[in-house]
């Protein structure tokens, strides 16, 4: 039963095959066999679920037409705020803390019957590529639990990669919805910009911060992303459009006749050959497709790492200010000070809730945005930000979606990178663009290169989220024909390791 | 290799982002930063000056809504997660100086 795919389980609920309580059990089931190999939840919230499974088995013995995913189990990356459940960040600052209110994405997946399983693990605050920076432990990936589940939702990547959901929410900055995808071999959306309200998402850096689904299936990513995306008065970026088609567009997945651009300046030097090759030959699949393949360059993208972390730790610098151990979290009276002023109990809580990646780039942000600094940093970073904005454009006359490999690399060892942060900031290169620009990019599986999980990467422009599903859908069904079955067969049983 | 910045430098930035980082920790900063800033300082060369700065990915400004009361957080739930609080406040330490 864990193994089925969300669209798989709607069915059988829907048929009357099996019952919400029993699906919902069954992911718990899962996470009490596997998740202590891989801990990829900081919270697990049984009753809960289980209510919710409960009450949505009620509503559909009455007769109540539900929504497509009614019932259907999803896990919440800890940076999304939950009524009734720890909101962590997996940060010590924000210990303990249990939100007054849901974020919108939250709101959503309750109201259309979705039992929330848990919280997911993730970098501290949504800073980092591989969760290793969270203050309660790494993720492991479950093709190889000695290795990272890239970041920062590592969390929501590998509980969905090891069966015990079928669905989950990330978010995604620079990358960590889509490079965690191809580390762990799952399917990954960033939705458009705006696409998705990012109310009550803990903010990591405001005009890049993008809500959207983890899944093993194109067609599961798709269905979650109608039930999370659409307009939300509560935000004020939220898009006042319709959400693109993207179910029917998973469903049919026809790409004959669409043009497809190989990003040049993303796939060369500095990427693994093996996932090189892998994302070579899920190009052939699609031109036998009927797909017009050209090679498209963005000159700009080659500065995107660079832009990126001036632009990024400048909100964040900003945003985090708002942990001040006043109103909530954590508060610490420093040492050996008596009646310590506000602003000496700030810095000491922050010193003891920050982690050092939060601290690095705390600090980096401070800088770029310090008077004399400000215009030869942040100020040009903005500027290539509009470079790489009129790459996107130039390039979508030309052809209908870009595709590149996800990541430079499959997952590397844990430990591997954590005292280099510029190496880990390297792993984003691919994803970051669309960040930048605000254009949806989806990653799949298309294959294991020196034995892991390879992502391939397809972006489209902004508000043209189908694109993404008709690509992934199309290949997809290409490669499980290859296969013989779905990529996630292809997955260690982890109840071995767990044991 | 890109000069260190200076303790007083680091330690200048962690008073502007109120952290009260320890001796060791300024130290890491100090030669982190600069590897750092030397590989995101090619933005300088990569945008020529008349290119206009893009601060967020839409072009909107002042988005506004109706003026209407809606049901908030009750002041029990607001103070839920605070670190202490006493009639219905958020209690802090002093805020004013000595002198």
């Amino acid at each position: 039963m864990h193994e089925l795919s969300a669209a798989a389980l709607a069915e059988r609920l829907v048929n009357g095959e099996t019952t919400s309580v029993e699906v919902t059990q069954a992911s718990l089931d899962r996470i009490d066999a596997v998740d202590g190999a891989v801990h990829a939840f900081l919270h697990v919230d049984a009753e809960g679920a289980l209510a919710a499974a409960a009450d949505v088995d009620a509503r559909r013995a009455a007769g109540e037409n539900l929504p497509t995913l009614a019932g259907i189990p999803v896990a919440v990356k800890d940076v999304l705020t939950t009524i009734g459940q720890p909101t962590t960040c997996g940060s010590r600052m924000l210990e303990g803390w249990v939100p007054p209110y849901d974020a919108t994405v939250v709101a959503r997946l309750r109201a259309a019957g979705l039992p929330i399983l848990g919280k997911t693990n993730m970098d501290e605050f949504a800073m980092g590529s591989s969760t290793e920076h969270s203050a309660y432990g790494a993720t492991r990936n479950p093709w190889d639990t000695t290795r990272i589940p890239g970041g920062s939702g590592g969390g929501s990547a590998a509980a969905v990669a090891a069966f015990e959901t079928p669905l989950a929410v990330g978010t995604d900055t620079g990358g960590s919805i889509r490079q965690p995808g191809a580390m762990t071999g799952t399917v990954g959306v960033k939705p458009t910009y705006g696409g998705v309200s990012r109310y009550g998402l803990v903010a990591m850096a405001s005009s890049l911060d993008q809500a959207g689904p983890v899944t093993r299936t194109v067609l599961d990513a798709a269905l979650l992303h109608e039930v999370i995306a659409g307009h939300d008065p509560r935000d004020s970026t939220s898009l006042k459009a319709a959400v693109p088609p993207v179910v029917e567009a998973a469903r049919t997945g026809d790409v004959s006749g669409l043009r497809i651009g190989i990003v040049t300046e993303l796939g060369g030097e500095g990427f693994q050959p093996e996932v090189r090759a892998r994302f070579d030959e899920a190009v052939e699949l699609l031109t036998g497709a009927g797909a017009e393949v050209v090679e498209v360059s963005c000159p700009s993208f080659v500065h995107g790492v660079a832009a990126y972390y001036l632009v990024m730790p400048s909100e964040v610098s900003s945003n985090l200010a708002k942990f001040d151990a006043m109103r909530y979290g954590l508060r610490v009276a420093p040492d050996g000070v008596e009646a310590p002023s506000a602003e000496q109990v700030m810095a000491a809580s922050r010193d003891a809730g920050f982690g050092d990646e939060v601290k690095r780039r705390i600090v980096l942000g401070t800088y770029a945005l310090s008077s004399g600094y400000y215009d030869a940093y942040y100020g040009s970073a903005q500027k290539v930000r509009t470079l790489i904005a009129r790459d996107f454009a130039a390039a979508f006359e030309q052809v209908d979606v870009l595709v590149s490999p996800t990541a430079p690399t499959t997952a590397w060892p844990l430990g591997e990178k954590l005292d280099d942060p510029l190496a880990m900031y390297l792993a984003d290169v691919a994803t970051i663009p669309a960040n930048l620009a605000g254009v949806p990019g989806l990653s799949l599986p298309v294959g294991l290169a020196d034995g892991l999980p390879a992502g391939f990467q397809v972006l489209a422009p902004a508000l043209a989220d189908d694109r993404l599903y008709t690509v992934g859908a199309a290949l997809e069904r290409l490669l499980e024909q290859r296969w013989g079955g779905p990529f996630s067969q292809h997955a260690p049983d982890l109840t071995e390791v767990a044991r | 290799m890109p000069s260190p910045l200076s303790r007083e430098d680091v330690a200048h930035l962690a008073n502007l982002a109120r952290i009260d980082l320890s001796e060791a920790e300024l130290e890491r900063l100090g030669a982190e930063l600069p590897q750092i800033l030397d590989h995101v300082a090619a933005v300088q060369e990569a945008a020529a000056a008349d290119v206009e700065a893009m601060s967020h990915p839409q072009p909107i400004s002042n988005v506004f809504r109706e003026d209407v009361v809606t049901p908030g957080l009750t002041p029990d739930e607001a103070l839920s997660g605070a670190p202490e609080s006493e009639e219905q406040r958020f209690s802090v330490p002093r805020i004013l100086g000595e002198e």
